[in-house]
């Protein structure tokens, strides 16, 4: 452990105010942020979204946008103040001694420019390399990234490589002249878990060889807790407690951290230990026993192949030869969902989840097997067919970001009143208003939102207008595609527990398809993990969490970032509630 | 794949759409109304001389005969006779195309040369003066029509300052049309080493280049300012401001070559656009180009300049939007993984 306090610290930035110019005057984005990093400290920045965690990292960079400035308060950096340098001395600084990496690493990536010559613009830059060395430096800066094969890689497009080698050379470029101080910010999300546990230990291995500092900016606290020597907790611009990592779990001061420790679902051991103490409302009553054991959905042997991509002379070209170029997305699952059961489906992007739970709404045709759903076969109608058919109206889904699947010209009564018009055939104005505010009322979203546009709405109210519009005509089965990905833990608690509440309500069941094991330990009661589009385990969650089979899942729950400090936690307070 | 494999493969593509103009061409000039072997023979024709002129122009076959005699003409370049000039249709385009292309060709450098660092400096400097000046110069060129900023030159540089020729074509009477290599008068004159005759058709072709260059100039820098602002505010640009690039580098290197993609695709349509649309411009500066000819041509119904004009016109378009396609492909690594 390194004692932060004997250093003199390498950054400092003490009562950091930023303010954003907007339509409406200026808004406050960063109200007298304090904190330091010392030499070869990791500190983290945690915080929900509209915290000023990044805003903050944005200012110590002075790369804030157009409409961004900083108000008062003082940068130091190794003795510079930042604040006050011009121009000319911050891009000097930039790139050589403080450095960024950046949330969806693709797009931080130059889209036409090959990553090599990438890597080479800072190396000549900040004078690390001649132009004839360049190329070496640059095909060794891969390599110190763990990428195989560099001297290839150092010609390839972004759009060629996958989301965590796209990372790994955007931390190239931030490393690339040994800088004294790295600032990640969200640097995983987006990534598979066992990407981002690559890309984490990446990043914690190379700052450590050469003694940097880090700030981590992140809305994960268990990702935090397990690579951060200490933790700046903000709350709305504001730094409300700052701890050593350990202590912030075991002894947090503050009501928000309490909070934000419980909403993390690594802990909590129900759904409802997500939320806080006064707003959990008891555990409704099962309208019907949870798996009475009747079969509603089942998938027999499911296949679906993608033809390869290309015009009519690559298929003319690979015509004759075997079907090399086809990609199984999904190859060969069958499960079965019963009466009121929730099921889990998880797996890393590309597994062939999301193509599973579409071929089962019938929004894709499947190349071969069979969906019976309450007896009937749904691969007889086809996908183009579906809309128009009775079953339809029993199957419903809820996506996975809220913003983006509704209707951005529609009110929040339009939205959840549409599958009424179309697949009830409800008329009347004034029966669908009276339905679509007791649908409101059953999802909580207050009365007087409905008229709201999707954009006057936070996260979690669309993510009710969501919920509401799948289960406005009862359906039987609702399949959920990672339906809390987009939102902060708080709202992703309550969402959770929203959903849990509806299906024990109206005995529905849930296929619920995501990446987080974490979720899906609290919400499913059985799992099906995925993997290149095979079934790699199937059980009930808690034997599959707990003792997993296979070597797949053992991988996936061992890339979970779980701090040592958090489980400590949880057996304290079992310890305390026996 | 190559980016070699790549253009060859558009080149290959061209070929249907080259085929299809050919048909349409043909079809829409036999749907016309009106008999051309009456047009042919004119007047006072009796019934005997319209057929046998009929038989003559093949009028009388079926349509697929006649179209496989269409396509055997085209073959050899032959796309019939004029009737108001008597004149080959080929050869008069030919003789007239270099003075479309010389003029559409400058008026869009000079746009280029003005539109792209007008655009480029207007989102670099948002809402400074030049910004401002980049929004006039894009309303006025969008909202003034070319024959009316044509007809403002001539009188204002011309009739009033008298700084400019008189707008009558591309060379006045005093000097010799020098030995055609390129057909453009400007540079034939360079080669030919005759001084005075290149500053003669240069100054002929300085108004209707720019009134040309106003008009194509307004779609370019809009989208040059469009594709710079939204380069600008992209990750990757952040990801180059963040490793400390130099200010120069961050624009030309990672925002201008990206912001290049949507203005060589509107570059093209300028083009392209420009070409048939500079009809107005050759017609208010007697400009002996193939615009003026194909309006005259559809003046008196003669079809056979009519069609050649639309068909050349076409392949032009085709070769152009080729041109943009292959330059796309070279610009931009993600085009060329598609087929």
């Amino acid at each position: 452990m390194i004692q932060p306090l004997h250093n003199p610290p390498l950054l400092a930035v003490r009562d950091l105010c930023v303010e954003f110019a907007t339509r409406r005057g200026p808004v406050t984005a960063v109200r007298a942020v304090s904190l330091q990093v010392a030499k070869g400290e990791t500190l983290g920045v945690v915080g929900e979204s509209g915290s000023g965690k990044s805003v903050t990292s944005y200012a110590v960079m002075r790369i804030l946008d157009r409409a961004g400035r900083i108000v008062s308060g003082a940068i130091e950096f190794g003795g510079i103040n930042l604040n006050g340098a011009d121009e000319p001395t911050m891009s000097d600084l930039r790139g050589r001694e403080i450095s960024m990496i950046f949330q969806n690493p693709r797009a931080a990536l130059n889209p036409i420019r090959p990553v090599g010559k990438q890597i080479e613009d800072v190396l000549i830059r900040h004078a690390q390399a001649t132009h004839d060395q360049a190329r070496a430096k640059a095909i060794a800066a891969l390599e110190h990234v763990r990428i195989r094969h560099a001297a290839q890689r150092y010609h390839a497009y972004p759009f060629e490589l996958s989301g965590g080698m796209c990372q790994r050379v955007v931390i190239a470029i931030a490393l690339a002249c040994r800088p004294q101080l790295l600032i990640a910010d969200e640097p995983t999300t987006g990534l598979d878990v066992t990407t981002q546990r690559a890309v984490m230990e990446l990043v914690r291995d190379l700052t450590r060889s050469d003694g940097m500092s880090t700030l981590l900016i992140t809305h994960d606290l268990g990702l935090a807790g397990e690579y951060c020597d200490r933790i700046v907790v903000m709350e709305q611009g504001q730094v409300v407690e700052q701890q050593d990592t350990r202590a912030l779990f075991t002894t947090p001061a503050h009501p928000y951290t309490q909070r934000l420790i419980r909403s993390t679902p690594h802990a909590a051991r129900t759904i409802r230990d997500l939320l806080p103490e006064d707003l959990r409302l008891p555990q409704p009553p099962a309208a019907s026993p949870a798996g009475t054991g009747t079969p509603l959905l089942e998938v027999r042997n499911l296949v679906k192949v993608f033809d390869p991509p290309g015009g009519l002379l690559q298929r003319l070209k690979s015509r004759g030869k075997s079907a090399a170029g086809t990609f199984r997305a999904v190859d060969g699952i069958s499960f079965g969902i019963t009466r009121g059961e929730s099921v889990g489906l998880v797996g890393e992007s590309g597994c062939g989840k999301s193509t599973t739970s579409a071929m089962i709404m019938r929004l894709l045709d499947a190349t071969s097997g069979s969906i019976l759903f309450k007896g009937q076969e749904l691969t007889a109608v086809p996908a183009g067919e579906f809309a128009r058919s009775p079953l339809r109206r029993e199957l419903q889904m809820v996506f996975q970001d809220p913003h983006e699947s509704l209707n951005p010209r529609a009110t929040a009564a339009q939205a959840i009143a549409d599958p009424l018009l179309r697949l009830d055939g409800m008329s009347g104005a004034a029966q669908i208003r009276a339905r679509v505010e007791r649908l409101a009322a059953q999802v909580g979203l207050p009365l007087d939102l409905l008229d709201r546009l999707p954009h006057q709405l936070s996260g979690g109210q669309k993510a009710r207008v969501g919920i509401a519009r799948a289960i406005a005509t009862h359906p039987e089965l609702l399949i959920l595609d990672e339906p809390t990905a987009a939102l902060d833990v708080s709202v992703q608690a309550v969402v959770l527990n929203l959903l849990s509440d509806l299906r024990a309500e109206f005995g529905m069941s849930y296929l619920f398809v995501s990446h987080d094991l974490e979720v899906v330990r609290l919400m499913c009661k059985r799992v099906i993990v995925m993997r290149a589009g095979r079934m790699v385990e199937e059980g009930l969650t808690e034997q599959v969490l707990s003792a997993p089979e296979a070597d797949y899942t053992k991988e996936l729950l061992a890339a979970i970032p779980r701090p040592a400090h958090l489980l400590h936690r949880v057996s304290h307070t079992k310890v305390a509630r026996a | 794949m190559g980016p070699l494999t790549i253009v060859f493969a558009r080149c290959l593509q061209a070929i249907p759409t080259v085929f299809g103009i050919v048909v349409v061409t043909f079809l829409l000039t036999r749907a016309l109304p009106g008999d051309p072997a009456a047009y042919f023979a004119g007047a006072s024709a009796t019934a005997e001389s319209i057929a046998e002129i009929r038989a003559k122009l093949g009028l009388d076959q079926s349509l697929p005969v006649q179209f496989w005699t269409y396509l055997k003409d085209l073959s050899s370049g032959d796309l019939g006779q004029s009737i108001s000039t008597g004149q080959p249709v080929a050869a008069e385009l030919l003789r007239r195309l270099p003075a479309s292309l010389e003029l559409t060709l400058t008026a869009l450098l000079l746009s280029v040369a003005i539109a792209i660092p007008l655009g480029v400096l207007a989102a670099v400097r948002q809402d400074s003066w030049i910004d401002q000046l980049c929004r006039l110069v894009v309303t006025a060129g969008v909202s003034l029509p070319t024959f009316f900023t044509g007809l403002l030159l001539i009188y204002v540089l011309y009739f009033l300052l008298g700084l400019a020729p008189a707008p009558l074509g591309r060379l006045d009477l005093l000097h010799v049309t020098p030995p055609q290599v390129t057909g453009f008068l400007v540079l034939d004159a360079l080669i030919a080493r005759e001084w005075a005759t290149a500053w003669s058709a240069a100054r002929q072709l300085a108004l209707p280049s720019i009134t040309l260059a106003l008009f194509t100039l307004a779609p370019l820098a809009r989208m040059t300012r469009a594709a710079m602002l939204q380069a600008l505010a992209s990750e990757y640009l952040r990801t180059a401001r963040a490793a400390g690039l130099s200010r120069g580098r961050v624009l030309m290197v990672y925002a201008f070559r990206n912001a290049l993609l949507p203005i060589v695709t509107t570059l093209g349509m300028v083009f392209s656009f420009s070409l048939g649309a500079n009809v107005l411009v050759e017609k208010v500066f007697a400009w002996p180009g193939i615009g003026s000819y194909a309006l005259e041509a559809l003046v008196v119904s003669d079809y056979a300049a009519v069609q050649g004009f639309v068909l050349s016109m076409a392949v032009l378009f085709v070769l152009v939007n080729l041109a943009i396609d292959i330059v796309y492909t070279l610009i931009d690594p993600r085009m060329r993984i598609e087929g």
